[in-house]
């Protein structure tokens, strides 16, 4: 039975990423552009080979492995929450609070790096996760929806980083000084071997963050609980599970998750605090690498590279004519058809209950 | 007083794009289905009536914009439709599905302002909405200045719209079911009335109002649509609706606060005991205060009851 909900989940996954695919090339048709084009990029950015030169270039393999990070972190964070029976679009904010741990350690403290790097880290993922555990709490003490909290969360989390990282010494009105090496994901021999792309020690971390949520999830008894609170509260809370605190405890991980990711664009990106005051869409795409992986630990390290390859190859569509935007379009239809599997599939078990009803009334 | 007339008209100014996407969240959410694309659905409104306008101005002139904010409503009408299709007919989940839209959004708009515009924003428009001062209601002291001066006739549209609405959800029939959809849908379905049609209804309500909305803004905020033009306005119609408690007044209540809210920011540098307090905690705010709300009132929940879960008629 689960092995068949599997591969279920695998086929419909394929079809959505298809169709989207499928859209976006009628949309490039309609708008007179060569879709080929499209996929040259793409193949370009994955394999690093250039079918229009015949040339080969790693530097692109290496961009996007270190644009999938932050990706398969948010996914994680984002499918931890779904599995847990909770939406957490707040992912984005807690990115942006995860960052701005890593920079504040990375800024303020001079250590050796074994102690500095790991804590600029940690910071990264308490600070993501304090900023979680907000919805967490109000859900289970007042019953608030985390879904209006969270998305106000982002907002305020957009505000207070731009005011603090301003407050950092040295910042001006868009970045921060450089943080220190000691605390950076910088390889040189990683990008030595990738044609010097931002290549960085932080797929560590995320093989990391892969296994444990695997572990939490499938080999723990706190795990089988957050399922169990997911899959019927109500039912959970009868057979003794504290339902309250294990919504706090599944938003913490969740934002533990989300805030790992602000440390790999801070640390392993960027070697500097950026000031912002618009969105970066990586919590956001997160809600999408998570659906489309269908809330596991593989298919979120699978679809978090999809989404990697997508979004690092924007760059070279519009250097080959197509705007760089169809990305997003991809994107924004992959969640979209996923929207519609859960209905069909809904409406497949609604129907074959219906005609088990039939059957069984004559 | 100059310059608080000026302030508060500017605040109408802001509050206005929110009072109109919130009242059509209303409806959505008063059916039962909740529209958390509502910003999504406002920057599509924002970017046909941005490049409808620079097109056309020199051939339509001064009747430009209210061309293309009826444009820009139709086209959020017709957006809104994937977020009915996928929750009302699918019964999908209602959250992803509007998060789909706000993605999409974003991707769609901008692409085409490549593809018409070769840049990432539209060309600029020079006719916009043009502030005007309406004769002899300006006169009456105090509130000719603070409402009939210098002011955008959009305003008096989301004022408009607030009192229909409120007409419309508590003194028809139409209103009545619609409310019922929100809080007890299988009432309504035994009434014989279809939950389908009422909800398709409310979601497209919702999705005019918003495209309205985004029109509206980016006629009488900018010069141009670019990716940032809603830049959360949408969620700040749906934290009025809360704020608002699900109620028109409420919610044009909600929308004058948060229209001051946005333009504390531009203007505390103008006063000594705000000067010192950074524009990010104004900026903050708004969602801040909106969390505050909902905490408020969490002991009363006052939302619709069946707001969120597809209508299953099996299951009645």
């Amino acid at each position: 039975m689960k092995k068949t909900l599997r591969n279920n989940q695998l086929i419909l996954s394929l079809i959505a990423v298809l169709a989207s695919f499928f859209v976006a090339i009628i949309v490039m048709l309609l708008t007179r552009l060569n879709p080929l084009h499209f996929f040259v990029a793409l193949i370009r950015t994955f394999s690093g080979y250039d079918i229009l030169r015949g040339n080969f270039n790693p530097r692109y393999i290496g961009e996007f492995i270190q644009t999938s990070l932050p990706l398969i972190l948010t996914g994680l964070s984002v499918g931890f929450a779904f599995r847990t029976g909770m939406f957490n679009i707040g992912a984005e904010g807690q990115v942006i609070m995860g960052s701005l741990g890593a920079v504040t350690v990375g800024i303020l403290f001079d250590l050796p790096f074994y102690i500095h790097l790991p804590l600029a880290i940690l910071a990264a993922a308490v600070f993501g996760a304090l900023w979680a555990a907000i919805p967490g709490i109000l859900k289970a003490k007042f019953g608030v929806h985390e879904v209006v909290v969270t998305i106000m969360l982002n907002y305020t989390a957009l505000y207070f980083n731009a005011y603090i990282l301003k407050l950092l010494p040295g910042s001006d009105n868009q970045k921060t000084v450089d943080i220190a090496t000691s605390a950076l994901l910088r390889s040189d021999f990683l990008r030595s071997i990738t044609a010097n792309s931002r290549m960085h020690w932080g797929f560590v971390v995320v093989i990391i963050a892969i296994i444990a949520f695997r572990f939490i999830i499938d080999r723990t008894t706190f795990g089988y609980e957050l399922r169990a609170v997911g899959f019927n509260p109500s039912a959970a809370e009868y057979s003794g599970i504290k339902v309250q605190s294990r919504i706090v405890y599944a938003m913490i991980i969740s934002g533990a998750f989300a805030g790992l990711a602000g440390a790999m664009l801070s640390l392993g990106t960027f070697d500097y605090g950026r000031v912002l005051y618009h969105f970066e869409n990586y919590g956001f795409d997160g809600i999408s690498v998570a659906l489309l992986g269908g809330n596991t630990g593989l298919g979120i390290l699978l679809s978090g590279v999809l989404f990697g390859i997508l979004k690092s190859s924007q760059t070279m569509m519009q250097s080959l004519g197509i705007p760089l935007e169809i990305v997003n379009i991809v994107s924004g239809l992959i969640i979209l058809f996923v929207a519609m599997q859960y209905g069909i599939q809904a409406l497949l078990r609604r129907l074959s209950k219906r005609k088990e009803r039939e059957d069984g009334s004559i | 007083m100059d310059q608080f007339s000026s302030m508060f008209v500017l605040a109408l100014n802001y509050a206005t794009p929110i009072i109109i996407a919130s009242l059509g969240g209303l409806y959505s959410e008063r059916s039962g289905i909740v529209n958390i694309g509502i910003e999504g659905i406002m920057l599509v409104g924002a970017f046909v009536a941005a490049a409808f306008v620079p097109i056309f101005e020199n051939q339509f002139g001064s009747a430009t914009p209210w061309m293309a904010i009826f444009l820009a409503t139709v086209a959020g009408g017709i957006y809104s439709l994937i977020h009915a299709y996928i929750s009302i007919d699918l019964g999908g989940n209602q959250t992803v599905s509007g998060t789909a839209l706000n993605m999409l959004s974003v991707g769609v708009t901008v692409y085409f302002c490549q593809i018409i515009f070769h840049q990432q924003r539209t060309q600029a428009f020079r006719n916009g909405f043009i502030k005007q001062t309406i004769p002899v209601l300006s006169d009456i002291p105090i509130l000719g200045k603070l409402f009939f001066t210098r002011i955008y006739p959009t305003f008096f549209i989301a004022l408009f719209i607030v009192f229909l609405t409120w007409f419309v959800v508590s003194k028809t029939r139409f209103g009545l079911r619609l409310r019922a959809c929100g809080e007890h849908p299988s009432a309504v379905d035994s009434m014989g009335v279809s939950v389908r049609k009422i909800r398709y209804i409310g979601v497209i309500l919702s999705g005019l109002l918003s495209g309205l909305a985004g029109g509206i803004m980016v006629l009488t905020q900018s010069t141009q649509f670019t990716a940032f033009s809603i830049h959360g306005v949408g969620f700040i119609a749906i934290a009025a609706l809360i704020f608002g408690q699900w109620h028109p007044i409420g919610v044009l209540g909600a929308g004058f606060f948060f229209g001051f809210s946005q333009i504390f920011s531009i203007y505390s540098a103008d006063f000594a005991l705000l000067k010192s307090v950074p524009k990010e905690f104004f900026n903050m705010l708004p969602y801040l205060l909106t969390i505050i709300a909902i905490l408020l009132f969490s002991r009363k929940s006052v939302g619709p009851k069946a707001a969120g879960q597809p209508y299953d008629i099996s299951k009645r």
